[in-house]
Order: structure tokens, then C-alpha cells, then sequence
């Protein structure tokens, strides 16, 4: 008994010593804490100030007297009769058709995510277990094309696309957001993909598979988290998109943001810039969600090129 | 992997990439080096009650036939680069003969359309990209040194400036800097200025841009360095400890070199993706004081009746050149590190 307590405390004394080495002073922890503190009400307050000033009236979310108006409301109060009013998502969502753009974009995600894992997912393997130099070329090429303003690729498909006719329509941005999105893909997924042993698909090959069955029923499955995590921001590029959907889409075709855009136009001159700010913050509860969901993946999406390379 | 398998397993991605992304070049420089044709002008006689009156008219059908023939417009060679709309030599040449001091020929050669709108590209670029990454390491490190149960609220609240689109996110904090939001309001309280808008001055719209700019990207930094931080060698931090090193000593000697790699992969990845700056523009609505290349390009499609393809496809090609310059640093290191792993 005796001996096993002082063995602890010989274990314990150095530890407890550097624990107090390591401790902060205490106005270090202050400044640090305080200074994540401001980060964060400078990362999250304009989005719920937002949100909440959506249900007011514009008189108060954009109020000349006294920006204490759009707490309290009491421009909506006088003019609607509750604090709170669902006026701005009527006129966006009923009188300005938002909901025509919110089943585009429901329909142009998930096209874009689909077929980019797909595409994705084949190429990145092939990437990965191909041992020849030709590999090299493909990814410094796949590079380059993530590197180019999506607003240039779009200078060179106008002209094309409206001599053949394919102009404005939603398959037409599907497949050009797909190939903008494939280089991303395909780093991430290779990167992904080198991660998983050889021996995973090799072995399920000796056991008489083809290429494509071991890939099929040996490495996707076990390839899920990285699969998963890449089409997360296959689903952001598409979701977020405005330069191509804003140039390539008709208006009766178009998605959130490039219809929110042209709210901006028509609406703020007729005073009625609430249903922007109703769309905006309808546009942005999806990307609340999804953060809560999949914060984890997200975060190792971000470090992945970063940490491996 | 045989040769066969592997193409058919990349084929349908490279088969997109080439189609959507080599074949658009392609198309741009194409496009660039013709012009819209010129009006096919008619003369019409028209007779009235006070004589006849001969006026020049558009002889539409002709310049529909002609369109439907030569859709790119006729040859135009490297006219478009080099007139005042773009490269504007000799208006540059004019504005050095005119002034005595670089001051002012910077300043006179600022106000073509293009070489304004690659000065601000070129400044969000350099600007924002450093305060990002400087953001994002303080972020790292304070938030690392929370305890556990708060890390998880705080990476959700910093990923939103991010993971929100860029049109959607300079909106919401144009509302907000308008005279009548919350913070334009509290700033012409706090300067005491009732006209102060941040939408007049270039400077303001500027630094409005700037700062948007790293609102939304310190985040990306942040969650890099955080993830590197979590990697820190326990032993080195030790021996440093041991060795009596200061807490800031211990950050610049032991945390800084070792994040190094993960600073340099955030610069070029933030390069790349401030060069293209262009939604806040749109979001601000500050063409006005602030356009950038891609906004050129855009405006060109968009601005006008009919679409300026020449012009713009013009600004796309010395836009992609100014793209591979800045990648080159990069190409270079995967080419360093790719011969490493064989």
C-alpha cells in the first residue's frame, strides 16, 4: 500500500510540475478566449441578425430612426399587428415563384452530386493504382483547370451553346458543372483513395473478380467516409454556383442565387427588398443544416489536400 | 493497371474535362480573335407629303444571314488585345509621353477599364490572402486552447462565413453596411458623419471588398491550421519546454516551422480562388469604384443588349495567362513532390 502511493506520487510530482508549467496566465487565457469570442459573433451574428430582421417589415430592418427597431419591431408591430411577420417569404416564395428556383436547384444538386461521385469515384481510382507517368500529366492538368475563373470557361461556352441550341436549359449546366467540379473530384478522391491498401482489391482480384467488381465490391465500400466528404462539396459547388447558372440558365429555369441576384434588380426599386432578404435567409437554412450534419466531414474535406500533400 | 483499364475508368471524367473545361479555352481564344460583324447599313427612300427623305437604315435580314454564316464575327486578328477596352498600348504610350512623374502615369493609366480592374484583382489577391492566413493562425490557436466542449460550437459558427455562397454572404453584410443597417448606422454614430457610406468613396468600397474577403475565407485557414496544430510533435514541444523556451518562443520556433508546409498550401490555394474574385462585386453592387477581371468578363455577356464575345473572350485569354503565372510556383512544387514519391 505504502509502496504503491509513493511510486504514484514519484509518478505524479513531475506531471503535476508541468501541468503548472503549462497552465496559462491568466490574462493570456482573457485575451484568447475574448478574441475567439469576437471571431465568432463576427462569423455568426450577421447571419442570425439576418435571419431574425426577415420576419420585420423593411421600415424596421432597414430603419432610419434607430436600429433598435429591428429587435423590437415596432414599425411591423404598427403595421402588421404582431412582431413578426411572414410577409417577405409570402412575396418570395408566392408572388416571385421562389419555389420554381428552389426544385432548379433541388434538381441541379443532386444531378451534380451524382454524377461527380460517379465520375469521380472511377477516375480517382484509376489515378491511384495506376503507377504509369501518364497520371502525373492528368492531375497537374486537372490542376490547372481548378484553377481557372468558372467566369472565363463561361465566355467560351455562350457562343457554342447558343449556335447549337442547348442555351438555358438545366442538363445543359448539370454537365458543365460536373466538369467544372471534376478536377476537385478527382484530387480528392485519389488522395482518398491512396489511403486505401493495394492489397484491398488486389486480393479480391486473385480471388477471381475484374478490375471493375473489385473496385466495385471490395474498395467502395470501404471507401464511404471519403466518398461521402467529396460529395459534400460537390454539393456546395453546385448549390453555391452564380457565375454559371446566372449566364447559362433562362429565368424560368434558374436557381436560388442567380434569381435572388435578380430580385436585387427588380425588387429593391419597388421597395420591396424584404423578399431578398426572405430568399437569402431561405437559401441559407440548407447550409445551416448541412454544417450541423456533417461538420466532422467537412473539416477533414478542408485538411485533406492540405495534411497529405 | 493496364493501359485499357485505366482509360476506360478515367474516361468519362477526362471525356467531361476536356469537352467542358480544354474545349472552352479553346473556344475563348478562338472567339478572341474575331469581332461582332459591322452594320450592314441600306438606304431607304422614304416619300412623304414634304418630299422624300433618304435615311441609312440596319438592314436586318442581311446581318441575320451573315450571322447564321460567320457566327464568331469577322477576323479581327489581335485587334481586340490591343485596344483601349483591353492591353491599350497606345493610350498607354500617350498617358507616359503626357505625364512627367510615375505617380501620375499610374494614376491616369489606372482609369483604362483594364488595367483598373487588374489593379483591384490584383490587390484583393495580395492583400486578402495574408490576413487570411494570419486570421486563421490566430483563430487556430485560440480556439485550440478552449476546452473541449466548447471547440465543437465554435468550428460550426466559423465554418458559416464560408460554407455560405459569396453572392448570399457579401448580401447579407451589404445590408447590414447600408446607412439604414446596424453597422452603417452605428458607424455614422461613432464618426458622428450623418452622410458616411460606405458605398461612395473607392477607398471605403475597397476596403469593404477587402474585408469581406477575409470574413470569408479565414475560416478555410482556421480549420487547416487547427487540424495541423492537433499534429504538433508533443516531444519537440517538450524538449522546448525543458529547454526554457517562453510561450511565444515555443510558437515561433516550434509551431510556426512545423506548420510551415500548411501555410504555404493555404497561399496558393487562396491565390487561386481570390484571383477570380467576383461575386462580392456583384453582391456590394460596387462596380462602380471596384471591378475586377472576372466582373470585365461577366459584364461584357451580360451588360449590353448583345453580348460583347470578342471583348470578353479577349479578357479571358490575358486572364488565364495572369492564372498560369500565379500557378506556376505550385506546378513546380508537384513536380518536386511527385518525383519524390517515385
Amino acid at each position: 500500500m505504502t509502496d504503491t502511493t509513493a511510486a504514484d506520487a514519484k509518478l505524479i510530482a513531475p506531471r503535476r510540475r508541468r501541468r503548472s508549467a503549462t497552465a496559462k496566465p491568466l490574462p493570456l487565457i482573457a485575451l484568447s478566449v475574448g478574441f475567439v469570442a469576437l471571431w465568432v459573433i463576427a462569423a455568426a451574428f450577421p447571419f442570425l441578425w439576418t435571419a431574425w430582421g426577415s420576419f420585420k417589415v423593411e421600415a424596421d430592418f432597414f430603419s432610419r430612426q434607430n436600429w433598435m427597431n429591428a429587435v423590437t419591431g415596432v414599425q411591423t408591430l404598427r403595421q402588421t399587428g404582431e412582431a413578426f411577420t411572414m410577409d417577405g417569404y409570402e412575396g418570395a416564395w408566392i408572388e416571385q415563384e421562389f419555389w420554381r428556383a428552389v426544385i432548379n436547384t433541388a434538381i441541379v444538386t443532386f444531378f451534380v452530386t451524382t454524377i461527380s461521385l460517379t465520375f469521380g469515384t472511377l477516375g480517382g481510382y484509376a489515378l491511384a493504382r495506376s503507377g504509369f507517368r501518364y497520371t502525373f500529366w492528368i492531375l497537374i492538368m486537372a490542376l490547372i483547370f481548378r484553377a481557372m475563373p468558372h467566369v472565363t470557361l463561361v465566355s467560351g461556352y455562350l457562343l457554342p451553346f447558343f449556335e447549337l441550341g442547348i442555351w438555358g436549359y438545366l442538363p445543359t449546366t448539370i454537365i458543365v458543372l460536373v466538369a467544372i467540379n471534376q478536377p476537385f473530384t478527382l484530387w480528392m478522391l485519389h488522395s482518398f483513395f491512396l489511403s486505401i491498401p493495394k492489397d484491398l482489391d488486389e486480393s479480391a482480384m486473385v480471388d477471381g473478380c475484374t478490375r471493375f467488381q473489385a473496385f466495385r465490391l471490395a474498395v467502395i465500400p470501404v471507401m464511404w467516409p471519403g466518398v461521402i466528404t467529396t460529395g459534400l462539396f460537390s454539393f456546395l459547388l453546385a448549390y453555391n454556383d452564380f457565375t454559371v447558372t446566372s449566364m447559362l440558365l433562362t429565368a424560368e429555369n434558374q436557381t436560388m442565387v442567380p434569381k435572388i441576384n435578380s430580385f436585387l434588380g427588380s425588387t429593391q426599386a419597388e421597395g420591396k427588398v424584404m423578399y431578398a432578404v426572405a430568399a437569402v435567409v431561405s437559401a441559407i437554412a440548407p447550409l445551416f443544416v448541412l454544417i450541423m450534419f456533417f461538420q466532422r466531414q467537412i473539416v477533414s474535406g478542408l485538411t485533406a489536400g492540405a495534411v497529405k500533400g | 493497371m493496364p493501359h485499357r483499364t485505366f482509360s476506360l475508368f478515367i474516361l468519362p471524367s477526362l471525356l467531361a474535362m476536356l469537352l467542358f473545361v480544354a474545349l472552352p479555352i479553346g473556344s475563348v481564344i478562338y472567339q478572341s480573335l474575331f469581332i461582332e460583324h459591322e452594320q450592314i447599313m441600306v438606304e431607304v427612300e422614304n416619300c412623304g407629303p414634304f418630299g422624300c427623305t433618304t435615311e441609312r437604315r440596319v438592314d436586318a435580314e442581311a446581318m441575320a444571314q451573315l450571322r447564321a454564316e460567320e457566327p464568331a464575327g469577322r477576323w479581327n486578328g489581335l485587334g481586340t488585345y490591343f485596344n483601349a477596352g483591353h492591353l491599350a498600348f497606345e493610350r498607354i504610350g500617350q498617358i507616359w509621353d503626357r505625364t512627367e512623374t510615375w505617380g501620375q502615369f499610374l494614376d491616369q493609366a489606372m482609369n483604362l477599364p483594364f488595367y483598373k480592374a487588374l489593379g483591384f484583382t490584383l490587390a484583393y489577391t495580395f492583400i486578402v490572402t495574408p490576413f487570411v492566413i494570419i486570421l486563421g493562425f490566430c483563430i487556430a490557436l485560440g480556439v485550440n486552447a478552449l476546452p473541449n466542449l466548447a471547440k465543437g460550437p465554435v468550428i460550426f459558427f466559423s465554418l458559416l462565413p464560408m460554407i455560405v455562397t459569396p453572392l448570399i454572404g457579401s448580401l447579407v453584410l451589404f445590408w447590414m453596411i447600408d446607412s439604414r443597417g446596424i453597422i452603417g448606422a452605428t458607424l455614422q454614430t461613432i464618426f458622428g458623419d450623418p452622410t458616411l457610406s460606405l458605398k461612395a468613396s473607392p477607398t471605403l468600397t475597397w476596403v469593404t471588398l477587402f474585408v469581406y474577403g477575409v470574413w470569408h475565407s479565414a475560416p478555410f485557414a482556421f480549420v487547416v491550421f487547427y487540424a495541423g496544430l492537433q499534429g504538433v510533435p508533443k516531444d519537440t514541444m517538450e524538449s522546448a519546454m525543458v529547454d526554457g523556451a517562453s510561450r511565444r518562443e515555443q510558437v515561433r520556433f516550434v509551431v510556426i516551422p512545423y506548420l510551415m508546409p500548411l501555410v504555404v498550401f493555404i497561399a496558393l490555394m487562396q491565390l487561386m480562388d481570390n484571383f477570380r474574385v467576383f461575386e462580392p462585386i456583384v453582391g456590394f453592387s460596387a462596380e462602380a469604384n471596384a471591378t475586377s477581371l472576372s466582373y470585365l468578363i461577366y459584364s461584357d455577356l451580360r451588360g449590353q443588349d448583345t453580348p460583347l464575345f470578342a471583348s470578353a473572350a479577349a479578357t479571358s485569354v490575358l486572364t488565364t495567362l495572369g492564372v498560369i503565372v500565379l500557378l506556376t510556383p505550385v506546378l513546380i512544387r508537384t513536380w518536386r513532390d511527385f518525383n519524390r514519391k517515385a
